[in-house]
């Protein structure tokens, strides 16, 4: 079990608000991603949940039982930290087994779970080499490896990936998406990297300022962003916004369009424009548009294309996917 | 683009450090040298540079004054100070590096402080204190002042070298479910063992060579080699090469052990200063 609750949990450093006034549901087993741009409080929401930091007001559960004034080592949950925080001075099994000893597990028990780990994990052959002797990719396994080795009720993933390069982002990711699926125990993860938070998440926990904008499936978030900020977060590239003339035509203050709902025209459209820059991905074509009175809209289009900077071309919103916001920003 | 060093400024360089290492080292050099000597030697103008290597001076000073017995309480003060101003530090310094509070650089600049003052201006509080407590001539009396006064170095460098530790690793532990003291003795400890063992040694140094506080809160029973050494050098006017003989039997094992540990010192003193 696992399921993790914040109710009104509140937090301030030396007067200055943090997370004003944040309530969650967790459930039991839920991969959920927090996300959002630097310094927006994701990190701050995970070291609460963690116990590393103290809750200003406000109340922090697990499994129904409140562990607000619990210490980190008395919730029974395990962290992986973005630069590993591996221990130097030990091999990578005393690594794993180092939550094992702590819990003062019989260390017949304690080898089994060490060994089993690492087999899933691919770290059978590096259990007696010093962290310092391990690629950025291994090392991450082996914080992975002492996170799940004595069954937590739930990870905390503080951005384990940043650190990596493209390339093994991308294996890593799918082996801790994978790993959920095997393990099946809740996972929160930080990320301000959306693609990260799409492809991983069952929810998505979208913060801005230490306020939840909203809390949904990725293509909830996708499909009905509950406003601006969160249009313009979710989807890469970003969501395109008109205001003024452009948007009074839809009976709003704003108006937003994906760049992949923009249909490209040499010959006729909604808004004329002139190509600044075209980014062809080979699968995906990024056009970056200098739209009269509207300035700089990203088109994307299917595959490759012969659009080339400097062509004047027209732009066409799809209507049925454009995305309306009143003068506060909310969804209409 | 680095510049290519020439032979020459190697040598210039080489010449210097040596001449400097020389008469730093010159003094210690000629005292070992006038233990050998025969007293007229010692004092023979022009000086005699190399003498007839006499052992005379060490046994007459063995004699008159049991070496081994200040040896031993040498040791139990320098060590016994150490180790308990590290018991002390250790966790005082994890305090002000990992949870600071607004006032923690004020404490620790208090603690400096202290340094500053001059011993002999509490001197008499301190003599006075020690006679009512009768810790006067007692290892444990030595063994306080020498902990209290060394505190601050301690606590200072042990400071520094645990903001080098990342509190990552530390709040790891946490989440493993490390307990404090399980989170000090199984990862901060090992992992600042080079600037433990370079404040133990340190420590023990300045203890070792500690003379003001030795000299005048002890007579006989619990005196180190600071005061075995002063023994020599008044009432009986200056005998030179017995004076040199016991300062050479007091500096030796410290010279030993600076120079067995000179190695892990200059890692500890450096530790942080290049990444």
């Amino acid at each position: 079990m696992g399921s993790i609750t914040l109710e009104h949990v509140n937090k301030t450093f030396g007067g200055h608000q943090v997370i004003p006034d944040v309530s969650l549901d967790i459930e039991d087993g839920e991969f959920v991603v927090f996300v959002g741009p630097s310094g927006c409080g994701k990190s701050t929401l995970l070291r609460l949940i963690a116990g590393l930091e103290d809750t200003t007001s406000g109340k922090i559960k697990l499994d129904s039982v409140d562990v607000t004034d619990k210490g980190p080592a008395h919730r029974g949950l395990a962290m992986v930290f973005q630069s590993y925080a591996l221990y130097p001075h030990m091999t990578v099994r005393q690594n794993i087994a180092f939550p094992l000893k702590m819990a003062n597990i019989d260390k017949a028990v304690a080898d089994q779970k060490v060994a089993d780990a690492a087999r899933v994990l691919n770290l059978t052959d590096y259990l007696d080499r010093k962290p310092r002797a391990l690629s950025g990719g291994q090392r991450q396994r082996v914080a992975i490896g002492r996170a799940i080795v004595r069954q937590p009720k739930a990870f905390l993933f503080d951005e384990p990936l940043s650190n990596l390069d493209a390339a093994l982002r991308v294996n890593m990711r799918i082996e801790i998406t994978e790993l959920h699926q095997q393990l099946k125990t809740t996972m929160v993860y930080v990320t301000h990297d959306q693609v990260e938070a799409m492809t991983m998440a069952d929810r998505i926990v979208v913060l801005n300022a230490g306020r939840v904008e909203q809390f949904g499936s990725p293509l909830e978030l996708y499909k009905k962003p509950a406003n601006r900020f969160v249009a313009g977060f979710i989807g890469s590239p970003k969501m395109n916004f008109f205001e003024g003339a452009a948007a009074g035509k839809y009976q709003a203050d704003s108006v937003g369009v994906r760049p992949e709902h923009i249909r490209i025209s040499r010959e006729a459209g909604d808004m004329a424009g002139r190509v600044g820059v075209a980014e062809h991905l080979g699968s995906d074509t990024f056009l970056h548009v200098h739209v009269d009175g509207a300035g700089l809209q990203t088109v994307r289009t299917e595959g490759e294309n012969d659009f080339q900077s400097g062509d004047q071309v027209w732009l066409t919103p799809d209507p049925a996917r454009i995305y309306r916001f009143d003068r506060a920003g909310l969804a209409l | 683009m680095a510049r290519a060093v020439s032979l020459q400024r190697k040598l210039t360089f080489t010449a210097l450090a040596w001449l400097v290492a020389f008469l730093l080292f010159f003094p210690i050099l000629w005292t070992i040298l006038t233990s050998f000597k025969t007293e007229a030697e010692a004092i023979a103008s022009p000086p005699v540079i190399i003498p007839n290597w006499t052992l005379e001076n060490y046994f007459e000073v063995q004699d008159r004054a049991d070496y081994f017995r200040h040896f031993a309480n040498s040791v139990w003060i320098s060590v016994g100070s150490t180790l308990i101003a590290l018991l002390f530090a250790i966790p005082a310094s994890w305090a002000m590096a990992f949870t600071p509070t607004p006032k923690t650089k004020d404490v620790l600049m208090w603690m400096l402080s202290t340094k500053m003052m001059p011993a002999v201006g509490v001197l008499v509080p301190m003599y006075l204190i020690f006679r009512d407590l009768g810790l006067l001539d007692t290892v444990w009396g030595l063994t306080v002042v020498l902990t209290l006064i060394n505190l601050p170095i301690v606590i200072w460098m042990l400071y520094t070298y645990f903001k080098e530790i990342p509190v990552d690793i530390l709040e790891a532990a946490r989440m493993d479910g490390a307990i404090l003291w399980k989170e000090l003795v199984y990862i901060l400890v090992p992992m600042a063992v080079p600037g433990i063992a370079s404040t133990l040694l340190l420590n023990v140094i300045l203890a070792w060579n500690e003379a003001f506080w030795t000299i005048n809160l002890t007579a006989s029973k619990a005196a180190p080699l600071t005061t075995f050494i002063s023994s020599f050098s008044s009432p009986e006017g200056l005998f030179w090469a017995k004076l040199s003989a016991a300062s050479t039997l007091a500096i030796a094992p410290i010279l030993v052990l600076g120079w067995l540990s000179q190695k892990q010192l200059v890692r500890g003193l450096t530790f942080g200063a290049v990444k």
